[in-house]
């Protein structure tokens, strides 16, 4: 077993709410990733979780029992900490043990836990290193394994890849994953890179200003984000916006007009935003909604490439073929997949309600 | 312990000062500012010289007119006089010192095990009205021990702790205990607090974790605070000469200073009392040099 549950998280530092009202419920076994940018509280949620932060208000149930004054401690949690908190009087290999000697585990089953663990995070020549002694990226592993060597009842993960290089971080993840599998174990992992957010969680709840924007599977989160901000911070490129309003069976913009998804439900003149996703914009004329613009700017990315396309006085990113061409000013079209389009309230930034998609 | 004190705050490369001669330039400032210097160190470093000569001369050449800089005998009788009573046995001084080694001792180590947790807590938790609190500790330094000393002396009298080894040991505690207090703060909030936390997710207890994982990085910390408390205790006049009387309870410093008065004062043994009072706070300020500076510097040691 291992569910996390915390309800209504109200923590302040001084005149900075750090957390306002959070909500999670964390399954057992779950891969469950906290996405936010810098400072949106989620190392703050992960230590009210951990028991390290005396809350304003709120209750963490562990295994549905009420947690909230326990010591850490007695939580049976294990985390790894953003800033890794490695002892630095001690060894790669006594901070590994670290958890096991607190637990009077024997020698034995210490030296074969830690050994394990280093060989799974590549990290067997640094064993008797000091932190003092290691690099960013090292250290993180070995905040990883002293993690990891034990079985709690869920582990906690304070963006624990961010300091590793591009490859190591792809590994990496592909390893957290598998050792998540393989354990069954639940997991609380914090990051603000929505790529890893992605690729890595069963579920995921994006935070913002202490407050949870939103709580779902990445596919429901990438793909019917609850606000627009939600949908600004999930996805790269970054989505579009563009400001319009419904009129009839039409959306009416700056310069431009699409048919009206079948599916909004806005009443005419209310001032809306159409986010468009580079994915579902395409340069090739292909069908009747589509959009006048200019070209603005070519990124190639290899893969791919994103046309930059200005319509009105917006910047419309495009997904194009790697092999696509132009010169900045020329005319062009892009044309639209609606059914993939989001509207946004430009009054709350609420999605409006997709039921009849 | 050098070596491990040095560790304790990382007060960067020792800042040379530039030498001001350089600063307003001109040679002749040079010259003028080290004759300066020369005159003043003469004037700081004669009595002690003299001292230390007085202490190795014999009787009669430290009473010849005039007096002899070189070209005495040296004996260490005086030294030997400090220590051994004239019939055999113990001195009345040496025992002063052995008081002395106690009640600073002792007051030393209370002050210690005293002030360390109370630092750390100041420095972990938030406590109401934390920085009314500090103040106020520190504030009880401001005053001038002499201020205090009657209605100490009051106090004492009525629950019997003059002439009572205990009762320095309190009041040096007491003074003491402040000090620690503002001191190991610093160095407590040097040591990241995350050590602490990753140590209690892995199982230890708040002490625990206290006690294995940031106690033994506040070492240096607290030789270099203990021996600033040392000092202070070794060297206490004020309270010792007021609250003690007889030979058995004094300290070194009022016993050293009833050696003069009397019909002749034996300046000899004065002198060579002086040197043996003044090695070890001669040793320890050695050896906590470095956080001379950095005591007073604490504040802007980079995190
Ligand atoms: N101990 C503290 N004292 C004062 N303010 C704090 C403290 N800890 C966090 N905060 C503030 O609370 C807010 C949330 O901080 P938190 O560390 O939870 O952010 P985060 O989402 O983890 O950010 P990052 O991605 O940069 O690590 C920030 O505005 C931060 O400045
Ligand atoms: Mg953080």
């Amino acid at each position: 077993m291992g569910t996390v549950a915390v309800h209504g998280l109200c923590k302040s530092f001084g005149k900075v709410q750090a957390l306002d009202g959070v909500t999670l419920d964390v399954p057992d076994g779950s891969f469950f990733v906290v996405l936010g940018p810098s400072g949106a509280g989620k190392t703050t949620t992960l230590r009210a979780i951990a028991g390290l932060e005396k809350l304003d208000a709120g209750s963490v149930h562990l295994d549905g029992r009420d947690a909230t004054g326990d010591a850490p401690a007695a939580r049976d949690l294990a985390m790894v900490f953003q800033s890794y908190a490695l002892y630095p009087r001690r060894t790669a290999y006594e901070n590994i043990a670290s958890p096991l000697r607190a637990r009077r585990c024997s020698s034995s089953e210490i030296a074969a836990a830690v050994e394990q663990m280093s060989s799974l995070l590549h990290i067997e020549r640094l064993l008797q290193r000091r932190p003092a002694q290691m690099s960013g990226g090292e250290m993180q592993r070995v905040a990883l394994a002293r993690a990891l060597v034990r079985r709690p009842r869920a582990f906690l993960m304070d963006e624990p890849l961010t300091n590793l290089d591009l490859k190591l971080r792809v590994e990496m993840r592909t390893e957290l994953t598998r050792i998540h599998r393989s354990l069954g174990a639940t997991f609380v992992y914090v990051t603000n890179d929505q790529v890893e957010a992605m690729s890595m969680a069963d579920r995921v709840a994006v935070l913002k200003e202490g407050k949870v924007q939103q709580v779902g599977t990445p596919t429901e989160v990438y793909e019917r984000p609850a606000n627009q901000w939600v949908a600004g911070f999930v996805g790269s490129p970054r989505i579009s916006l563009l400001a319009c309003r419904a009129e009839g069976d039409r959306l009416v913009g700056e310069g431009w007009t699409l048919p009206r998804p079948r599916w909004t439900t806005a009443e005419d003149g209310r001032p809306l935003l159409l986010g468009l996703r580079a994915e579902d914009l395409s340069v090739e004329q292909r069908g009747d909604a589509s959009l006048p613009g200019e070209l603005y700017g070519l990124e190639p990315l290899g893969d791919r490439t994103v046309v930059d396309v200005r319509v009105g006085t917006e910047i419309l990113k495009v997904k194009a073929r790697p092999t696509v061409t132009g010169t900045p000013g020329e005319r062009l079209h892009v044309t639209v997949d609606l059914d993939r389009a989001h509207l946004f309230d430009a009054g709350t930034g609420l999605a409006l309600s997709e039921a009849g998609r | 312990m050098a070596v491990s004190v040095d560790e304790a705050v990382s007060t960067g490369p020792a800042r040379d000062h530039t030498p001001s001669a350089r600063r307003l330039g001109g040679r002749g400032r040079s010259v003028l500012e080290v004759a300066l210097l020369t005159v003043l160190a003469v004037v700081m470093l004669f009595p002690v010289l003299w001292m230390i000569e007085t202490s190795i001369k014999e009787n009669r050449d430290v009473y010849a007119i005039p007096a002899k800089f070189f070209g005495f005998k040296v004996t260490l009788d005086h030294f030997k006089d400090v220590f051994a009573a004239s019939g055999g046995g113990r001195s009345a001084l040496s025992v002063s010192f052995l008081n002395s080694i106690v009640v600073a001792g002792v007051s030393t180590a209370l002050a210690t095990v005293l002030g360390v947790p109370a630092a750390w807590a100041y420095s972990r938790f938030s406590v109401k009205a934390k920085k009314d609190q500090l103040f106020f500790i520190l504030s009880t330094r401001f005053m001038p021990p002499v201020v205090v000393v009657i209605p100490i002396f009051l106090m004492y009298r009525q629950v019997g702790l003059i002439d009572n080894k205990l009762g320095l040991i309190l009041i040096y505690t007491a003074f003491n205990v402040p000090f620690t207090i503002w001191m190991m703060k610093g160095f407590v909030d040097e040591v990241p607090a995350e050590y602490e936390d990753a140590a209690m997710l892995d199982g230890y207890t708040r002490l625990q974790a206290f006690w294995k994982f940031t106690l033994p990085l506040l070492l240096p910390g607290i030789a270099a605070t203990a021996v600033f408390a040392l000092i202070f205790s070794w060297n206490e006049f004020v309270f010792a000469i007021f609250l003690t009387s007889s030979d058995s309870v004094r300290t070194a410093p009022p016993a050293i200073a009833g050696l003069i008065g009397g019909t002749t004062v034996d300046w000899g043994l004065v002198a060579a009392a002086s040197v043996v009072f003044a090695l070890p706070v001669l040793v320890f300020a050695y050896l906590v040099r470095k956080h001379l500076v950095a005591g007073v510097t604490l504040g802007a040691v980079r995190r």
